[in-house]
């Protein structure tokens, strides 16, 4: 079963208007998922990542319930049959 | 969300931008400036701190910043005033890994010479200026900056380490001087491969050393392009002039309630003529006395006016932030400021009189005024100058380039954006 990420509305706009957005391949981590998800839809890299790499501060990035920032970060690892939800944090002014 | 709304200009028309911590707007006017149009606002619930809008090449270009907490910051373009907005795919202005620097902001957008019309100029946070020689396809850090040895020392201000005031020299293309707060005026003299500090004379109240090369809070940096060897600067506290380029500055705060404040701005035909708006303290960044007063030198800083008709006299506890006071180019000039507390003035009349072009919005931090059809090739602001160099380069510096952005273009009119 492939991995399905879910992305905001807000970015949808760079993904051809999708929300949901199954992947094809294999990843094992994050990290992985992430860089298939460039490759079909490049504008979604600088929106959720930062000229580092690192995932910008107001963005979480779950597998299924679990917040990867209190797990390994890009590196957790991803299951087969996951859901990734990429949302944005609860923040502004 | 608000309604979107454009405005449409003719040459002779006055624009006027203002960037909000919410949104960015367009104000237009005829040349008498009395009645005023907006449209926005663009990049909805966005702060927008940098608003530009190039004219050169017959072009109509708006620019501006668009910062996300969440998605970091973008710069836009508009060529029909916001009826269409180019939003790059992937990012044009971000650091080299190699820097290990993040963009936090864009603060500043400042155009090239109108000799070098395809020139622009990003001042941003972390302290940094990017470069674009292809009308702002591509961007790149200028790196005899970027790589400064005093980069380790600087500290971050109130509003955080940003690069937030550049004045590209209109008689000289290899100088330019640039501000920091807080790492205070530095100039290059060679197209951007090395800066030197310019700050001898500039206090550094909030530290130990009154004096140090660099470290001072320098607020804003303004130039007139007749005069371009005359600087004047707004300091954290302290009002200077330099009429060395910058090598000297001298204290012109002769008649002001404080010499703290944020905003200057150059007359555009009197290089004798500069605008503040003075700041109590940095304890109560409010205008002193409760009067929203704009101060003018008409002398160079030998003596200051207070300007007040048509502004509040009382109750009136304003901040005007350091890019949020403008000047057009008409004659008489329109002056234009905007508050913290979401109101935009504007004088039709060199600032003699006043009155409320706009209000109800969010905090203001940014103002940018220009006369539709004027590219710059009449304004001695950024002409050249009578000593232009025929084969001097006119680029800032060498510099790798950026990869390339596609560009989405999106209509702005009923446009649905995640709510921030």
């Amino acid at each position: 079963m492939p991995i399905t990420i879910r992305i905001p509305t807000y970015l949808a706009s760079f993904a051809e208007g999708q929300n949901s957005l199954a992947l094809e391949g294999s990843p094992t981590t994050v990290s992985e998922a992430l860089k298939i998800l460039w490759g079909l839809h490049p504008g979604l890299r600088d929106r959720i990542v930062d000229e580092q790499g690192a995932v910008r501060q107001h963005i979480n990035i779950f597998i299924g319930e679990e917040a990867i920032r209190f797990a390994d970060g890009l590196g957790t690892k991803v299951p087969a049959d996951v859901e990734i939800l990429i949302v944005p944090a609860v923040s502004g002014g | 969300m608000p309604k979107v709304k454009h405005v449409s200009a003719k040459n002779g028309d006055v624009i006027v931008l203002v960037g909000t911590m919410k949104g960015a707007f367009v104000l237009r006017s005829d040349k008498f400036r009395k009645k005023w149009d907006v449209g926005g606002p663009y990049s909805i619930g966005a702060p927008v701190y940098a608003m530009a809008f190039d004219q050169r090449q017959e072009r109509h270009r708006l620019w501006w910043a668009q910062q996300s907490f969440q998605w970091g910051t973008v710069l836009c373009s508009s060529d029909d005033y916001g009826k269409t907005v180019t939003e790059p795919t992937t990012y044009s202005v971000k650091f080299p890994v190699e820097s290990n620097l993040t963009l936090k902001n864009i603060w500043q957008i400042t155009l090239g010479r109108a000799d070098d019309p395809d020139t622009l100029y990003c001042g941003v946070e972390p302290a940094a200026l990017f470069e674009s020689h292809d009308a702002g396809k591509t961007w790149s850090p200028v790196e005899g900056l970027l790589n400064h040895p005093h980069r380790p020392k600087w500290v971050p201000g109130g509003g955080g380490m940003c690069l937030h005031t550049i004045v590209p020299d209109p008689a000289d293309p290899k100088r330019m001087m640039i501000a920091i707060s807080t790492a205070g005026a530095y100039r290059t003299d060679d197209g951007g491969a090395t800066w030197q500090a310019r700050n001898n004379g500039v206090r550094a109240e909030f530290l130990p050393d009154k004096h140090p090369e660099f470290g001072q809070c320098v607020h804003k940096v303004v130039q007139h392009g007749a005069r371009p060897e005359r600087l004047f600067l707004q300091n954290h506290w302290g009002l200077y002039r330099s009429d060395d380029a910058g090598n000297s500055w001298k204290d012109i705060a002769n008649g002001v309630p404080s010499d703290f404040g944020f905003c200057m701005a150059a007359h555009p035909h009197d290089p004798d003529t500069v605008y503040i708006v003075p700041i109590e303290s940095d304890q109560y960044r409010c205008t002193p006395e409760g009067k929203l007063r704009v101060y003018r030198t008409n002398n160079a800083g030998k003596s200051w006016e207070p300007l007040t008709r048509g502004l509040p006299q009382k109750n009136a506890m304003e901040t005007v932030l350091r890019d949020a006071l403008a000047t057009d180019t008409c004659n008489p000039a329109g002056i234009y400021f905007g508050t913290r507390s979401g109101k935009v003035y504007g004088s039709s009349d060199n600032g003699n009189s006043w009155k409320v072009i706009m209000e109800g919005l969010p905090a203001v931090v940014c103002v940018k005024a220009a006369r539709v059809g004027d590219d710059g090739t009449d304004s001695p602001r950024r002409r050249g100058g009578a000593e232009k160099k025929k084969n001097a380069k006119s680029r800032v510096v060498k510099s790798k380039p950026a990869t390339i952005p596609k560009a989405t273009k999106r209509k702005t009119a009923g446009r649905a954006r995640a709510a921030r």
